[in-house]
């Protein structure tokens, strides 16, 4: 019997990308769903009663919620092809604990640079870059933050360039500029198609 | 060779709690630091967690394992020949880590506002979400015997230290869990009745106890 995958999501949120990266890469096939934030469906109110919120994969009508999730159960119900997280337990310790930085720390710093003005928005600026380059340290000289192949945290924070144009526009500040090797190392992972293919246009 | 485990904690701390029962369900021994971490944190938490510098941080061999969630999820698979903490299936899977994502963000940010000293709207509002939170997840519960199912697992581990702030919240706020959420309590005695959970939380009293003292040292 064929799978039968749904994927209710919101095309400029980064999360929302996250799992159609991770679907690209293993191949699978699946039926998006564009959600009108605004005018939330009946189908995602009831497969995500608890936060009403994108996005939500649907396998075989049961519902699994919370990007990073999502991730990881594409990862262990697919884990024939394309693995994101590694097989050893402390490398997929360190691969969650980074993960879990984009989520907290660095999407946290990227509030106030979009929304904000004057003082509080220098400040946001300031805690942004620094956060950039400790990813960038994080990401050493690797290709990606997987190693030689694309991982989790790659996945994680990948979503997250479509929004830089909107933070450089709003902030005033060039993401190259200060953090060079983090910008090549969007350049590659958006050369998979998996990637660009899932990522939506940075002007949109 | 044996392993070198090494934690460091600090006691009132619900993720250092978090860490200690899974350690004590697997049955492993480890050297247990306390932190001062009001006072002056010590050059190897500094070292070991560098990006956040906060515990608890598992340290293994040499190498530190940080975020509580993240510590309990190695320790199972590391220590993978007894008591499971996560199920086997993926989808359960899933559920289980949905669960503690919501203790963690949703209970814990309700917790924080509602421990703030200053009576107001804030504390307020964070009263209201901490009892629809635990309501919530009472609804979760069930009438299962843990959140697991049958056996203690993941879920039931990230939020049993809370009962350890019971007694705090209580005070500090006047509402009572066992009158709004009388599921969660007694779920909360099922867990105490496991000597991994019973020896790994503090007495409810010294909390409070150390929550005063750092309101008069820190204001907090």
């Amino acid at each position: 019997m064929a799978d039968e995958v749904i994927l209710l999501g919101f095309f400029p949120s980064m999360f929302s990308m996250r799992p159609r990266v991770a679907l690209a890469e293993k191949g699978i096939h699946y039926e998006y769903k564009e959600e009108d934030l605004g005018n939330k469906s009946p189908l995602l109110l009831q497969m995500n009663p608890i936060h009403k919120k994108i996005p939500v994969l649907i396998h075989n009508g049961k519902p699994i919620c919370e990007s990073l999730i999502i991730v990881e159960y594409i990862d262990e119900v697919w884990h024939d092809k394309a693995p994101l997280l590694p097989s050893d337990p402390y490398q997929r310790a360190q691969a969650r604990f980074w993960a879990d930085y984009v989520d907290n720390k660095f999407f946290g710093s990227t509030w106030k640079v979009w929304t904000t003005k004057g003082e509080e928005q220098e400040a946001g600026k300031k805690e942004f870059i620094e956060v950039l380059k400790v990813l960038e340290g994080e990401l050493g000289d690797k290709p990606y933050f997987g190693g030689q192949s694309f991982g989790f945290v790659d996945v994680s924070l990948i979503t997250f360039s479509s929004w830089f144009h909107v933070y450089e526009t709003f902030g005033n500040l060039s993401i190259e500029k200060e953090c060079p090797k983090l910008m090549a190392w969007v350049k590659r992972c958006k050369e998979k198609e998996s990637v660009s293919k899932s990522l939506a246009d940075e002007n949109k | 060779m044996e392993d070198e485990l090494v934690l460091l904690d600090f006691w009132p701390s619900p993720f250092g709690m978090r860490v200690r029962i899974a350690l004590a369900e697997k049955g492993i021994k480890y050297e247990a630091r306390e932190e001062e971490l009001f006072e002056q944190k010590s050059p190897l938490l500094l070292q070991m967690n560098p990006v956040h510098k906060k515990i608890p941080v598992l340290i293994h061999n040499g190498k530190p394992v940080c975020e509580s969630l993240n510590i309990v999820q190695y320790i199972d698979q590391v220590w993978n020949h007894k008591s499971p903490l996560l199920p086997s299936d993926p989808y359960q899977r899933s559920q289980a880590r949905f669960w503690a994502d919501y203790v963690d963000n949703k209970l814990f940010m309700a917790l924080r506002k509602t421990m703030r000293w200053k009576d107001g709207e804030e504390q307020e509002a964070g009263k209201k979400e901490l009892i629809e939170s635990l309501k919530v997840l009472e609804g979760e519960l069930g009438d299962k015997l843990y959140f697991n199912g049958e056996s203690f697992g993941f879920v039931d581990l990230a939020l049993v230290p809370l009962a350890s702030w019971f007694y705090s919240l209580e005070t500090r706020t006047g509402f009572s869990i066992e009158g709004e959420c009388p599921k969660i309590i007694s779920w909360t005695k099922r867990c105490m009745e496991k000597e991994s959970v019973a020896k790994s939380l503090p007495d409810p009293r010294k909390v409070y106890d150390y929550l005063l003292e750092r309101k008069k040292k820190y204001g907090f």
